[in-house]
């Protein structure tokens, strides 16, 4: 397993809002969490990367990484889109680029701005230009290629169609699917698109108010119609 | 038409040092976003260490190397020790210890180096007037210097990845962590090059107006006036509006209101540009959509 969860609680102050996840990402695989708005997706991507303060287990790659500082799981390899992005808005696209593989010392960084480019090609045209300034699809791919450029072993997605129209949501999922098939990374993905989420995952997880409800390969949940009536709502 | 050459020469002298304590006040801006008020003290104390290693025996440039690393040294400490607890802390916090540190900087330094008015050598004296007597040579030497702490500044902000990680850590710290940036080190480091370019500031200007512990206190305001016309955020700017600082208020106080009145002048650009150009001449406008 690439990411192993059990037993995470986390919250804000005193409020908690995780009560005890189990969940897994197999390497190179897509998991996803669903749920309504509330249920604790963010939260427990947060959780992972040490954004706010989790108990239980959570280790990458057999290491245990819970209570680490969120730029040290960053070195270990674990890259997080937020939502909003996560960006730096007043830089240029390049410097976000040169960012994302900061703590790189290796040759390929070039190499790894080429790939992004042929993956966003949009991204290569607005090279010099103010990341504050692009729209809201090529910011989202802009956040992507700067976790990307980390080298990861995990990428965290939060809700990557977020606030984007559908065409532009297509364009970026069909994005993620080659990403998955050409990078080897491992993907725990939160979305609001249910639909879209278990089209790309291969595990999912339903979390309602903290707490999982219900877990299984992402292909019979799309199939089962008694839950995507309860709980996705399509 | 001399007259006027020689206050527009002495107006880019003094500018020349409003110029460097601007480029101070932006580095630390760069890396926090805050203005820190004491940057003067902190000057005026890097100064008389100085001084005290000039007194010592050791040649000049020497001595300079040497203060540069404690002061450096210094300013690290001060984020580590006194801003670092109040990080999370609302602005007004951060203003009240900024001007706490202002008192407590000025006075130990009065405490342990005396108030008594000192003479600080200049390292570029013996070349005599230059350009028929308009600057003498330590204002060309210390003009020389300021425009090369700055293209070094510059080189660092924009060509290293370490002062790009500086200006990410400081423009999203949250973001900055994601990529792996460790913010923490890179506020300290920040403080450590402001107080060592504050340092050479002060090193620069104690030949001309003598060295005692007030030293710095009118020329921070006129040094904060340079940087906000120049704009906060952007180091040649700040530089550019250091020199025109200077030289307006040479011309102002010669030829319009006097000298008594030189010190509004700062104010006056203060508070013109906050109202009419926030950004700052050279200052960058940022975007950002909706």
């Amino acid at each position: 397993m690439l990411l192993e969860v059990s037993g995470l609680r986390a919250g804000y102050g005193p409020t908690h809002v995780l009560h005890g996840l189990d969940f897994a990402v197999e390497e190179g695989g897509v998991t996803t969490l669903l749920g309504a708005n509330g249920a604790g997706k963010t939260t427990t991507l947060r959780a992972v990367c040490g954004m706010v303060r989790a108990e239980g287990e959570v280790s990458l790659a057999g290491q245990r990484i819970t209570g680490l500082a969120t730029e040290d799981i960053a070195r270990r390899g674990v890259a997080h889109v937020p939502d909003g992005r996560g960006t730096f808005m007043e830089l240029t696209v390049e410097e976000n680029f040169r960012l994302g593989a900061y703590t790189r010392r290796d040759a390929e960084v070039q190499r790894d701005f080429e790939r992004m480019w042929e993956w966003f090609p949009r991204l290569k045209q607005r090279w010099k230009q103010q990341a504050g300034t692009l729209s809201g699809g090529e910011q989202q791919m802009l956040a992507i290629a700067r976790a990307l450029l980390l080298r990861p072993k995990l990428l965290l997605l939060d809700e990557p169609s977020f606030g984007l129209a559908p065409l532009i949501v297509q364009d970026i999922f069909g994005i993620l699917r080659r990403i998955r098939a050409e990078s080897g990374v491992g993907i725990l993905l939160v979305e609001q698109n249910a639909n879209l989420a278990l089209e790309l995952a291969d595990r999912a997880y339903l979390l309602e108010t903290g707490r999982i409800v219900m877990s299984g390969p992402a292909a019979e949940i799309r199939q089962d119609e008694a839950i995507r009536r309860s709980y996705l709502g399509y | 038409m001399d007259a006027f050459l020689l206050q527009l020469a002495a107006g880019i002298a003094t500018g020349g040092i409003y110029a460097s304590v601007a480029l101070a006040i932006v580095m630390i801006y760069q890396a926090t976003h805050h203005v820190n008020f004491a940057q003067g003290e902190m000057a005026t104390l890097s100064t008389f260490i100085a001084l005290t290693f000039i007194q010592a025996g050791f040649p000049y440039w020497v001595a300079f190397g040497a203060t540069l690393a404690v002061s450096f040294v210094m300013g690290a400490l001060v984020e580590r020790l006194i801003m670092r607890p109040v990080q999370h802390a609302p602005i007004l916090t951060h203003v009240g210890v900024y001007i706490g540190m202002l008192l407590i900087i000025g006075n130990l330094t009065g405490w342990v180096f005396g108030y008594t008015t000192k003479v600080f050598p200049s390292p570029f004296e013996g070349g005599g007037p230059m350009f028929g007597g308009l600057l003498s040579a330590h204002q060309l030497g210390s003009v020389g210097v300021t425009l090369g702490v700055l293209v070094l500044v510059y080189l660092f902000f924009t060509k290293t990845s370490l002062g790009l990680a500086m200006r990410a850590a400081a423009y999203n710290p949250r973001s900055a962590r994601l990529v792996g940036i460790r913010v923490d080190v890179m506020l300290a480091l920040g403080w450590g090059l402001a107080a060592a370019i504050g340092s050479v500031a002060g090193m620069m200007v104690a030949p001309i107006v003598f060295l005692d512990p007030n030293m710095m206190l009118g020329i921070l305001l006129y040094a904060f006036a340079g940087a906000l016309l120049g704009g906060i955020d952007n180091p040649p700017g700040a530089v550019a509006g250091g020199f025109l600082v200077g030289v307006l208020e040479n011309l102002a106080g010669a030829y319009i209101v006097g000298t008594e009145l030189k010190l509004s002048v700062a104010l006056i650009i203060i508070i013109g540009v906050l109202v009419l150009k926030p950004s700052g001449l050279f200052g960058r406008v940022v975007f950002s959509r909706v």
